[in-house]
């Protein structure tokens, strides 16, 4: 079996659908397809506030009944989380507006009716995601450092590594608020974090050159900022121990699996966690017995 | 170079010969025989029946798989083995036989992942550059992408693998063992019509299948279909749509089944495309050659403008040629398995290969 097809997104629900009757100037733009969603860069209220706009569209592959019930299920608790870590401090983004139901739309041009799919309007983070941040910071040790370790190097890679050690452990006390709060992101890996205010200027597909505001002269990544934790699509309320440990776990691997150079660091992340809010330290007692959980794994270490 | 593949993880012992010419033009496979352990309805395979099964087997395939390759044994450069992961028992018998022909013929032995075994195969056969790796079977459920010389694992069960939620749902229902619990669940499932409420978990790129299976054999226990088929039921069929609320059957619980564990593993396959940005997908593994699941993985993958790639039982099932496969790739990057090493072991994480024959 081999297919290949042109892919075009299916079109927005409503009311973003006749966007052109009320703002011409700017429809909403699709800026990724995730697993789950896409997300749209659109307005709230005026045209000069910027705002995120998360759609679940219909999954031809489910059932139709399975669905309706995740997509439903799904987006109301990602609005609950949502409101509920705004208001308890927690760096996410702001819950504009959610329609959980999803309408349904009827095409213009066939007549035919199909699931329009969920939507969640939230604040618009300006930023990199993490995994950027780390590939590059990697791309530029890389260049500077190769993998000489000659004396001259060495103060200077060591203040580099020194930088990502905060930063990690700037994510682990992140997670730490997040789970002090009681709420379990459930997909936690360095897509679904943000630093608030870079800019790597990351070439994307079918923009022009790169604008690199993110460095400065020397071509260092930024690390500092606020960590903004994104997509709460799988999140859930929890304060148990096994449930944090997992989301810990979660990330680790996703951690070890994307950025398998700076996995030896991963170390800080729960390091920065363990200093976050009581009840940490359990919870990485946990995080050893959940390790162990994978399976076939060699008994010998 | 020629290279002779022995397979007998679980209940099916396989032999393959592949030849790779000098010229690094697409392997050829010169073999490919296989025979099944089957158990009767209700019974899953022990590992010492099994074990016993593959020693009453090997030497026959060995002979038939050398005589329609048409092939003698000089012309064998090296003979591959799965090392693991698998059933200790079936595994023991194979690393012996396969030891034993290395010492019969004065050939090189080269232990092999099962895992890497089908995935080799799998890109072997359907030309997949670079995908992600949905593997499905039996023992094994992972999602895979290769990066920096190693296979990684995005995701994977977290308890019981979708192949062995199957096959224990179809010991509960007594469905036949023959050619295999998943292929009669999914012929069953066809007749289905309405879907259950299943849970369904999915933590990340994981996913766990243990509560499925509970929840699954809780509603055949209720309804009373768990246990053998009456005359009745199975001359009449199954029964009409009912209405709603109305006892669900057989085929609805397949189908409910089938629905949910199989949106459950498309869902993180896809939650791995959009992690590292690929737009291919290979699927390998028995549970591999379930159409349903095929189609679905290939509605996703439509709709994320990219293309799915399946096998057919052939290669999807365990086999000889893709142990033969892998290993000869490792071979020629010099890869050897020292006869005193030569051993098996149940637990080898895909992770664990250094894959030398990739950038």
């Amino acid at each position: 079996m081999h297919t290949t097809h042109e892919y075009t997104p299916p079109p927005l629900p409503p009311p973003f659908h006749h966007h052109h009757q009320t703002t011409p100037a700017n429809p909403p733009t699709l800026l990724t397809q995730g697993a789950e969603a896409h997300l749209y860069k659109t307005h709230y209220l005026s045209a000069a506030h910027p705002a995120a706009l998360k759609i679940r569209p219909s999954k031809p592959y489910r059932h139709p009944i399975l669905d309706r019930r995740l997509t439903r299920q799904r987006i109301l608790q990602e609005a609950r989380c949502l409101a509920k870590l705004v208001r308890e401090g927690v760096s996410v983004p702001a819950l504009y507006a959610v329609d959980w139901e999803g309408q349904t739309v009827t095409d213009a041009d066939t007549g035919a009716e199909r699931y329009g799919g969920a939507w969640l309007l939230m604040e618009w983070v300006e930023g990199d995601v993490v995994r950027v941040v780390v590939r590059e910071w990697e791309g530029y040790m890389l260049r500077h450092f190769g993998d000489d370790r000659d004396v001259d190097g060495h103060v200077e890679r060591k203040r580099e590594e020194d930088r990502m050690k905060d930063f990690l452990r700037r994510i682990g006390g992140a997670v730490g608020k997040l789970h002090a709060a009681g709420v379990i992101h459930g997909d936690l890996t360095t897509s679904n974090l943000i630093l608030r205010g870079t800019n790597l200027g990351v070439k994307k597909e079918g923009e022009g050159d790169a604008v690199d505001e993110g460095r400065d002269g020397l071509g260092h990544v930024g690390l500092e900022g606020e960590v903004v934790l994104i997509d709460f699509g799988l999140a859930g309320q929890s304060v148990q121990d096994e449930d944090r440990a997992v989301d810990l776990y979660v990330l680790e691997r996703a951690f070890g699996s994307t950025h398998p150079r700076t996995e030896g660091f991963f170390a800080e992340v729960l390091e920065g966690y363990r200093a976050s809010y009581r009840g940490s330290v359990s919870v990485l007692k946990r995080l050893e017995e959940v390790r162990m959980r994978g399976r076939k794994k060699s008994m010998l270490g | 170079m020629i290279a002779v593949g022995i397979e007998g993880s679980a209940n099916k012992i396989g032999v393959g010969i592949i030849f790779h010419p000098e010229d690094g033009s697409t392997p050829q496979v010169l073999a490919n025989v296989r025979h099944t352990y089957v158990t009767p309805p209700g019974e899953g395979f022990l590992p010492k029946d099994t074990a016993r099964h593959h020693r009453a087997w090997v030497v026959k395939l060995v002979k038939q798989a050398l005589q329609d390759a048409r092939i003698t044994v000089k012309d064998v450069d090296c003979i591959c083995y799965t090392k693991g992961p698998g059933m200790g028992a079936p595994l023991q018998s194979c690393a012996i036989a396969a030891r034993m022909l290395s010492l019969l013929w004065g050939k090189e032995l080269v232990g092999v992942n099962h895992c890497v075994g089908h995935i080799e195969m799998g890109r072997a056969i359907t030309g997949a550059q670079n995908p992600v790796v949905l593997y499905v079977s039996g023992g094994n459920t992972q999602v895979i992408a290769y990066s920096s010389q190693r296979y990684r694992i995005f995701g994977e069960t977290l308890d019981i693998a979708v192949g062995n939620c199957l096959d224990r749902f179809a010991r509960t229902l007594h469905i036949s063992n023959d050619p295999a619990p998943g292929y009669n669940i999914e012929q069953l499932a066809k007749k289905g019509k309405r879907l259950m409420d299943l849970p369904y978990t999915v933590k990340g790129m994981d996913i766990s299948m243990s509560g499925v299976l509970a929840a699954i054999d809780a509603l055949a226990v209720q309804y009373g279909l768990n246990g053998e088929w009456n005359e009745k039921e199975e001359s009449t069929g199954p029964a009409l749509e009912a209405a709603d609320g109305g006892k669900p059957t057989r085929a609805d619980l397949c189908f409910s089944l089938q629905e949910t564990v199989y949106s459950m593993l498309v869902e993180i396959t896809e939650r791995a495309m959009a992690h590292v940005g690929s737009k291919e997908v290979l699927i390998v593994g028995g549970v591999g050659c379930n159409e349903r699941l095929q189609e679905m993985m290939g509605i996703m993958a439509r709709d994320r403008g990219g293309t799915v790639h399946a096998t057919d039982e052939r290669y999807c099932i365990d086999n000889g040629i893709m142990i033969a496969q892998a290993g000869l790739m490792a071979y020629k990057t010099g890869f050897r398995t020292p006869l005193k090493d030569a051993t098996c072991t149940q637990r080898f994480r895909t992770d664990e290969v250094l894959v030398k024959w990739r950038d």
